[in-house]
């Protein structure tokens, strides 16, 4: 050991003393808390996966439509129940429009003397599935979104006057709260759908109702732990108004736990807006949401199960994106996990 | 703990009181009647049966009728089933909907826990990967999309099971497969996160310390106290199941009250989904309170009245 050690070149070892002047210095550069926890999410290879994907069908939702000269709400009924056709795949034997009538598999396209191409196939009336497809996912994005958006903003200011204010205001929203936490989702979405008309802005009204409830109690617990800190005191000393103190110093506070929570919100909202639509309270024809689109599909599964699939498909990889990334988020935004 | 119970018990009541005027009011509120589709009947027909249902008298006085039936367990009669009463209806379908919920979580929580157990013992290997995978499969995609899928390539393309018929207990694997999905991803998560706090703890090292065999430290020390946490979940869990079972019943002609509920909600049949909405709730509140005491009583160390405060 010693002998192997002497061989060792001199020049490969450095004398390093301890200057004192440079105690103080950091060495790691200084990050603020977004930079660090984007650090932090972009090793979650799941969550950075996910986001791409999310990117993508959500230009699709835009692009989709233009991308075929059909339109999503035009009936053709000549047309109608049209297995998927594509340009080139079709040479491989896959998306070559042949499908089923009665027992037989013939190539529907030939048949009725179709020449224009139906990507993923057309429904019972003849619309084209793709263009529907992304206009339906746009449509359930859209509800997911804006419900979302509801109950962050319905949530937070609830849960901030409760937990700022506090004493009998606090008494008073919170008994709110507790008897209307009793009251099943389910039971009130329904209940909410029915005495409304169907269309977007009733779905989204029926799905925030109650949404915002489970946000308005994270965000007083969140509060009600940093009202009591020195730094707001500090804030309050110096004569810092309660907009000032709510606005500039608890918010910036709540934001990681406001966003992890609404990344999750947006996919229960996406499966309330399907479930409704599949029960038949949903949105009318000719609109189409994933949830409408899943349940014509399902309709005619023996026969067209494309029809099921590519909505299906797409409201799958929408949920476990969120989720994903929600995930991701929530480890990321955690400033336990600073490394 | 008693005072705790009682509170929990009056918000109980005042929640169901709510939801109960609630429908009450939504249901008056209601476009469309139940005698719509009845087109046959002259205006005087429809007078006398109207008058006969009480639907003539004022809104409140209804309204307390309503309430009072409701206390006394009185759900009204339908206006579509031959005058069944509500209350006899629901208790003849909840049969099928309680095997169909209690073999779904059942079958849900136990798989769940096996995977949970596997993907904690076996850290970071193909099984964790494997198991973490299923989970979020699970808990992402709704328990309807697995219905379908399961009803095509088992139904329809294996021809293994029939398609929308209700043919004994056969016909309720399917369902109850869909509806366990949600349960085995939520109980496997949970299971994983707890089983890995509860194996780096102390008493897991004496254990192993004192010789203890795996087997042992796994299910003697570990599971035990990586369960007890599982109990908080079985609220949600049984609020995910009603709401699956809506569509799940729907797609596999299954009997129950699920499906039921949205027949009833497309004929605008006015007394049953009242009864339903108000059995949901009670069924729902009620689990959820008994979880809530049960996890209080098992685990001494929750202070349930402390809550946030």
């Amino acid at each position: 050991m010693t002998n192997k050690l002497e061989k060792l070149p001199k020049d490969s070892f450095e004398r390093i003393t301890i200057d004192s002047t440079q105690a103080e210095k950091i060495s790691k550069p200084s990050l603020s808390f977004w930079q660090d926890a984007w650090l932090r999410i972009r090793k979650n290879k799941a969550a950075i996966v996910s986001m791409f994907i999310l990117i993508f069908i959500v230009f699709m939702t835009f692009a989709g439509p233009f991308m075929v000269k059909h339109d999503p709400e035009a009936v053709k009924v000549s047309h109608a129940n049209l297995p998927p056709k594509v340009p080139g795949l079709e040479k491989l034997g896959i998306f070559d429009g042949v499908g089923k009538l009665g027992s037989k598999t013939v190539n529907l396209y030939e048949l009725k003397k179709i020449d224009t191409y139906y990507w993923f196939g057309t429904d019972s009336l003849g619309r084209d599935l793709f263009s529907r497809l992304w206009k339906g996912t746009q449509i359930s994005l859209l509800i997911a979104f804006v419900a979302a958006f509801i109950d962050v903003v319905v949530g937070v200011i609830y849960g901030g006057i409760s937990g700022y204010y506090g004493g009998r205001t606090d008494d008073i929203m919170q008994r709110i709260v507790e008897v209307l936490i009793g009251i099943p989702t389910l039971v009130i979405v329904i209940l909410m759908i029915m005495m409304m008309d169907s269309g977007i802005w009733s779905i989204i009204i029926a799905i925030s109702i109650t949404g915002w409830i489970g946000m308005s109690r994270i965000v007083r617990g969140q509060v009600l732990k940093y009202k009591n800190q020195e730094f707001v005191l500090a804030a309050r000393t110096l004569g810092a108004s309660d907009r000032r103190i709510i606005g500039k110093h608890l918010l910036p506070n709540l934001m990681a736990i406001i966003i992890v929570n609404m990344m999750f919100t947006i996919p229960t909202a996406i499966f309330f807006e399907a479930f409704l639509s599949f029960i038949g309270l949903g949105l009318q024809a000719p609109k189409a949401s994933l949830g409408t689109l899943i349940n014509d599909g399902y309709k005619f599964i023996s026969y067209q199960p494309y029809m099921l699939f590519f909505p299906a498909f797409v409201l799958s990889l929408l949920m476990i994106a969120f989720n994903l990334i929600g995930d991701g988020l929530r480890d990321a935004l955690d400033p336990k996990m600073k490394d | 703990m008693a005072k705790y119970i009682t509170k929990r018990v009056v918000y109980m009541f005042i929640s169901l009181f709510l939801i109960a005027s609630l429908t009450f009011v939504l249901m008056k509120l209601l476009p469309g009647s139940p005698l719509a589709s009845a087109e046959k009947l002259s205006i005087e027909q429809r007078e006398v049966i109207y008058e006969k249902y009480g639907l003539n008298d004022p809104i409140p006085v209804q309204y307390i009728r309503y309430m009072g039936n409701l206390a006394k367990g009185d759900f009204g009669i339908s206006f579509q089933y031959k005058n069944a009463d509500v209350m006899t209806l629901i208790l003849k379908k909840l049969e099928y909907s309680v095997i169909l919920g209690a073999q779904a979580i059942v079958f849900g929580t136990v798989i769940g826990i096996v995977l949970g157990m596997i993907a904690a013992l076996k850290q970071n290997t193909i099984w964790d990967y494997g198991s973490t995978i299923i989970a979020i499969l699970g808990i992402s995609i709704p328990s309807f999309v697995f219905a379908v899928l399961l009803q095509f390539i088992f139904a329809v393309e294996l021809e293994w099971f029939d398609v929308g018929l209700w043919n004994g207990w056969k016909s309720s694997i399917l369902p109850s497969i869909a509806l366990a999905m949600g349960p085995i991803a939520i109980a496997a998560r949970f299971i994983r996160t707890e089983m890995i706090e509860v194996l780096g703890t102390d008493y897991i090292l004496l254990a192993k310390a004192k010789g203890a065999n795996w087997f042992e430290i796994a299910f003697k020390h570990a599971f035990r106290n990586a369960l007890i946490p599982l109990i908080t979940v079985l609220g949600p869990l049984a609020a995910g199941l009603l709401t699956g079972s809506l569509v799940v019943e729907q797609i596999f002609a299954i009997p129950g009250i699920g499906e039921q509920f949205v027949k009833s909600i497309n004929s605008n049949d006015y007394a049953i989904i009242m009864g339903t909405t108000m059995f949901f709730s009670v069924f729902l509140i009620v689990i959820i309170l008994i979880v809530d005491i049960l996890y209080g009583i098992i685990d001494p160390r929750i202070r349930l009245s402390g809550g946030s405060k």
